[in-house]
């Protein structure tokens, strides 16, 4: 289960309404699984089929939190035409097993679908969402 | 003196855990072949057909090594190599 606050699911759609039509991303940092530091990140492909991070800010976010003792709690991108579940390519290339994967999808103007998943070896696992005040 | 390389989580397994490795070499390309010595598996997590993968990004101290020299990149002695995973998906 992924507990996350309003704040932060609030920061990550308005990230994902900015961006649309092209997929947003990001990162949400913080200690012992619980998602405290908002990380937008620049969608290096800049495209509304595939993100991809930055590799130099990712390198400098990485180190950040490595210094911080912190961790990727939250990584989470957009899908701007298609339902918030991962996609072939997201299964792929997952490469965080501890991360929560937050998807999102800005299809529907007024309505935001927001879901949270496990990907381990291949493997999807949609879990609930607590959303803290 | 050796050279550090920074492993992520995700390729630690092969590390019996460790968050960073010390291994040798004058190029990345010897370092990641003396890495895979002491590390079997290793190298085909991070080469494939005699290139770096695509969605693997490894930098040499605060550089990514596309923009040096790739595989061909000379290393030495107290640099440190980070192994990053590309975050990226569709």
């Amino acid at each position: 289960m992924l507990s996350i606050s309003q704040e932060l699911v609030d920061k990550i759609v308005a990230h994902a309404r900015a961006d649309h039509p092209d997929e947003a991303c990001g990162v949400i940092a913080g200690r012992d699984g619980v998602p405290e530091r908002f990380i937008p990140m620049e969608n290096a492909e800049r495209s509304p089929t595939f993100y991809r991070f930055d590799s130099m800010e990712q390198f400098k976010v990485w180190r950040e939190m490595d210094e911080r003792d912190e961790e990727p709690v939250v990584i989470y991108h957009s899908h701007t035409a298609t339902e918030a579940y991962p996609s072939r390519t997201d299964v792929s290339y997952a490469s965080e097993p501890g991360a929560h994967y937050v998807l999102v999808s800005t299809r529907d103007e007024n309505e935001v679908e927001f879901r949270s998943y496990r990907i381990l070896e291949g493997a999807i696992t949609e879990e609930e969402v607590r959303f803290l005040p | 003196m050796a050279i550090e390389v920074r492993i992520p989580t995700i390729l630690r397994n092969y590390t019996d855990g460790a968050k960073a490795v010390n291994a040798e070499g004058a190029t990345l390309e010897e370092l990641i072949s003396n890495l895979e010595s002491a590390h079997p598996g290793i190298k085909d997590r991070l080469v494939d057909q005699g290139a770096l993968r695509r969605f693997v990004n490894v930098y040499l101290n605060d550089e990514d090594v596309r923009f040096l020299g790739g595989l061909g990149t000379p290393v030495s002695d107290g640099d440190t190599v980070t192994v990053l995973p590309a975050v990226a998906g569709g």
